[in-house]
């Protein structure tokens, strides 16, 4: 018994530690730091125009790159699992590349974009032909955005697709619902859970995301410049304090897109 | 959001400018430390007559970064880099055709504060034991102004022994060298002589040192082929008495030369000029630089 | 089971064995000519295309040119401290997030709730606070002397605190769904805990671990923004591939950048492939 007690006791000093050396000291001593000269003063600081710019630029890029992806998310794990991709030979390829933009340096979707979007670039010519602005405008950063959150929603409904089964849409088939019919009543609600646990974690990255939209952003002020870009740029400026209050908000943020995943759903572990 | 008083402003003291429409727009896509001289000066050029109503866009980011992008296709008026590669790049995809010089400096000694190692001239940084802060040259355009102003001291030779066993860390842009150096790390920081100023003025405890001979720096600035008259005004301006005003609050020297000159201020003309320098010097892979950055595999490897 | 997507599944708690999917009727809501054409589009533009850009790009000057780019000594030396020091933190993180992942699912202390929610912060976190935040606390201006920045332990250190979630949140659903009853079979029969982990938990938990270390490992290759502040980016010392990629760049050597991203995505891709099939060899030999 005292063996396994202190064991226990061993293992959780370990795991604790790490977590706190790693983790919960770095991001305790920033929000210490950035509290430090008051809220007052990080509550102006968040709360200048060009922070305010950036916070709302942040949520828009979010708000249409997250629906976005977790549509077709939802539709590539269907087809994947159930549906005609499932059984096409190109089966581990499609979900290889599905995986690919967790490996993708930030440097290289930034190179890869402007390769394809930018005026010298393959779609060069037909984009500046036809008026449109995709790199250095809100377009090029919601595909930035799209491409870093792209296996999250796909990777989360997978498993559940497969671990669920069919039976209650083949039943509803025999019963007469149509394929929409059966996906709208029976599909969705079913993997509900794993569609919002993509749509958390997606969300989370697509506020944080830094290295690609850095490149395709064109750092305009009051219009293109999201809330990390803002830390980068106030870091320097010398405004070190200004930066840990944005990534702060940032932090805050993050946290509340986690939480608001534990409420929805409290049962995580048993 | 406030469009009209250079870019969103990042402070809660600024006010926006009436910038009312029908003035025209411009966009100015520039290098990253002017900006606290032209949040300063966008405003007053705003109420000037030609820049009255004029909505004024701002984007600064590194300076090759800049560029690059005004050559990918991001929308500028008026362009402003910190070495000339940067603008010939702009020249040679047709989106600009000439430009003018809008600021000086000079390659500086940025020390901690009462020059603890006595540091005055570019051979007392070969002295034993001092570390120096200098920026990556193949990601940072100052870091190539204070290796040219290195070689022109004492050409590859000094330049080689400074980088292999001075330098340790390669922070990839001027401002992080900053940053670094501030933060405690190095003896000295190779910069523009402005940056010093503008560390100052933010709070840092630091000295500029000018060695005896030095290299002059030159800020370009242009406008686009496309850009509208607005353009011309602000450039206008901002090289004019009025403009220079901001910019000498900063530490930047005027357009014609440093106030205080070094005794013996070289300028890149006198080295060969842009093109051939950087060609010799920077090129990724054949430039005398990136031989010595290899090389310094063999000796500071373990 | 064995993607960091199964705690979703463990949620769900009791959880059916899958049957064999029967054909077209329940797989896509639409008509699927036009579900693949979508996701075929999706993925083209967003990720095939320009990739495929950057590849075409680093054979600009054909294949001697991109042995050139990729053979330099700095390239190959920034490649190989890449995966060295990938490869070392993707084990450390096996080891560590199960350990972790087990403290979070076998123990229960007060505040374990607020633990397993910050797990997933790095995930959230964007990379340049994780590399302010990491520099703050151990760089030179370290408030408890700790000075690891300009190191190559730096790069271990920010790798780390991206890459956390993977194998934690891998291991995480498998362990909740394990099956007690074996453990306490042979905890009756006298083994002792070590024996009961290494024979029984492990063997259990070996695919996940595998997984999650997997995507740690490929998310280490690539991490750029947490590191550039804190590592000084020394040539032969601390500079990684994604780094030198950014110097390339820089440089306007596009060459030179795409190649030596071509055999980083090379290698991530062969990573992802093997895990895919991993996962499928694993369900199918499953308990």
């Amino acid at each position: 018994m005292r063996a396994e007690t202190l064991t226990r006791i061993g293992l959780r000093t370990i795991a604790l530690g790490y977590l706190g050396l790693l983790l919960a000291f770095p991001v305790g001593y920033i929000l210490y730091e950035t509290f430090a000269p008051g809220v007052g003063a990080v509550w102006d600081s968040v709360t200048t125009p060009a922070a305010i710019s950036a916070f709302w630029l942040t949520l828009t890029v979010t708000a249409i790159a997250v629906p976005l992806n977790t549509v077709l998310g939802v539709l590539t794990a269907l087809s994947l699992v159930r549906g005609r991709l499932g059984r096409s030979r190109a089966r581990p390829l499609i979900e290889a590349v599905l995986d690919l933009p967790f490996a993708v340096s930030p440097v290289v979707v930034g190179l890869a974009l402007v390769l394809v979007y930018g005026r010298t670039g393959w779609f060069g010519d037909e984009l500046a032909t036809a008026g449109i602005q995709v790199i250095f405008s809100l377009p090029g950063m919601v595909i930035a955005t799209v491409f870093v959150c792209l296996p999250f929603v796909a990777r989360e409904v997978m498993p559940v697709l497969r671990e669920i089964g069919d039976e209650q849409e083949q039943a509803a088939a025999t019963l007469g619902a149509t394929r929409w019919q059966a996906f709208r009543r029976i599909t969705v609600p079913s993997i509900r859970w794993g569609i919002a646990y993509g749509v958390v974690l997606s969300t989370a990255r697509a506020v944080g995301e830094f290295g690609a939209v850095s490149v395709v952003s064109g750092k305009i002020g009051g219009e293109t410049i999201t809330l990390p870009l803002l830390v980068e740029q106030r870091y320097q400026n010398f405004d070190l304090a200004g930066a840990y209050a944005a990534s702060a908000l940032l932090a805050v943020l993050a946290l509340g897109t986690l939480l608001a995943l534990t409420l929805v759903n409290p049962r995580k572990d048993h | 959001m406030a469009n009209g008083c250079g870019g969103a402003s990042d402070s809660k003291a600024a006010t926006p400018a009436g910038a009312t429409s029908g003035g025209g727009s411009l966009s100015l896509v520039a290098y990253s430390t002017p900006q606290v001289v032209y949040d300063e000066l966008i405003p007053a050029f705003g109420a000037t007559a030609a820049g009255r109503g004029v909505a004024v866009k701002t984007s600064f980011g590194a300076s090759g970064d800049q560029s690059r992008a005004v050559d990918a296709g991001q929308k500028a008026d008026v362009v402003s880099f910190s070495i000339e590669p940067d603008m010939t790049r702009l020249q040679d995809a047709g989106v600009v055709s000439d430009f003018r010089t809008i600021s000086t400096s000079q390659v500086a000694f940025i020390v901690r504060k009462g020059n603890p190692k006595k540091i005055r001239g570019w051979d007392d940084l070969l002295a034993n034991g001092v570390e120096v802060v200098t920026p990556n040259p193949f990601t940072s355009g100052a870091a190539k102004w204070n290796l040219l102003g290195a070689y022109a001291h004492g050409g590859l030779p000094y330049t080689e022994k400074l980088l292999t066993e001075h330098v340790k860390v390669q922070d990839k842009s001027g401002r992080e060298a900053l940053q670094t150096f501030t933060a405690g790390t190095g003896d000295v920081l190779l910069s523009y002589a402005y940056e010093g100023v503008t560390a100052q003025k933010k709070g840092a405890d630091v000295d500029v040192v000018i060695p005896d001979d030095t290299l002059r720096i030159d800020i370009l600035i242009a406008r686009t082929k496309d850009a509208g008259p607005e353009a011309d005004a602000f450039i206008d301006y901002a090289t004019g008495p009025a403009g220079q005003k901001f910019f000498a609050g900063w530490g930047y020297d005027p357009p014609a030369g440093p106030r205080k000159p070094a005794p013996k201020l070289r300028t890149i003309e006198d080295l060969g000029g842009w093109k051939k320098l950087n060609a010799d010097l920077f090129d990724p892979e054949t430039g005398s630089i990136a031989k010595i950055e290899e090389a310094a595999g063999v000796s500071t490897a373990k | 089971m064995s993607t960091l997507a199964t705690s979703a599944l463990g949620r769900l708690g009791r959880v059916r064995r899958a049957r064999a999917a029967s054909p077209a009727l329940t797989g896509d809501p639409i008509p699927p000519r036009l579900a693949v054409g979508t996701i075929v589009l999706w993925l083209g533009l967003v990720v095939l295309l320009p990739l495929a850009a950057v590849a075409t790009r680093s054979f600009d000057d054909g294949l001697a040119g991109f042995w050139a780019s990729v053979s330099s000594r700095q390239a190959v030396d920034a490649l190989r401290f890449t995966l060295l020091v990938s490869l070392l933190v993707a084990a450390i993180q096996a080891v560590m997030g199960t350990v972790v992942a087990w403290v979070l699912v076998r123990d229960s202390f007060r505040g374990k709730a607020f633990v397993n929610t910050i797990i997933d912060l790095p995930f959230a976190l964007p990379t340049i606070v994780a590399g302010l935040t990491l520099l703050a606390l151990y760089g030179p201006r370290s408030p408890i002397g700790v000075n690891v920045s300009f190191t190559q332990a730096s790069v271990a250190l920010a790798l780390l605190f991206v890459t956390l979630p993977f194998v934690v949140r891998s291991v995480q659903p498998v362990l909740i769904e394990l099956d007690r009853e074996m453990e306490q079979a042979a905890a009756s029969l006298g083994a002792g805990p070590a024996t009961i982990f290494r024979r029984i938990v492990l063997p259990n938990l070996a695919p996940a671990v595998l997984s999650g270390a997997a995507l740690a490992f490929a998310r280490a290759v690539g991490e750029f923004g947490s590191l550039i502040l804190i590592s000084g980016n020394i040539p032969f010392q601390t500079q990684v591939a994604s780094v030198f990629v950014f110097k390339q760049l820089e440089s306007d050597n596009l060459r030179g950048a795409s190649a030596v991203s071509v055999v980083l995505l090379a290698l991530s891709l062969l990573v992802l492939l093997g895990l895919r099939l991993l996962e499928r060899w694993g369900t199918r030999h499953a308990r």
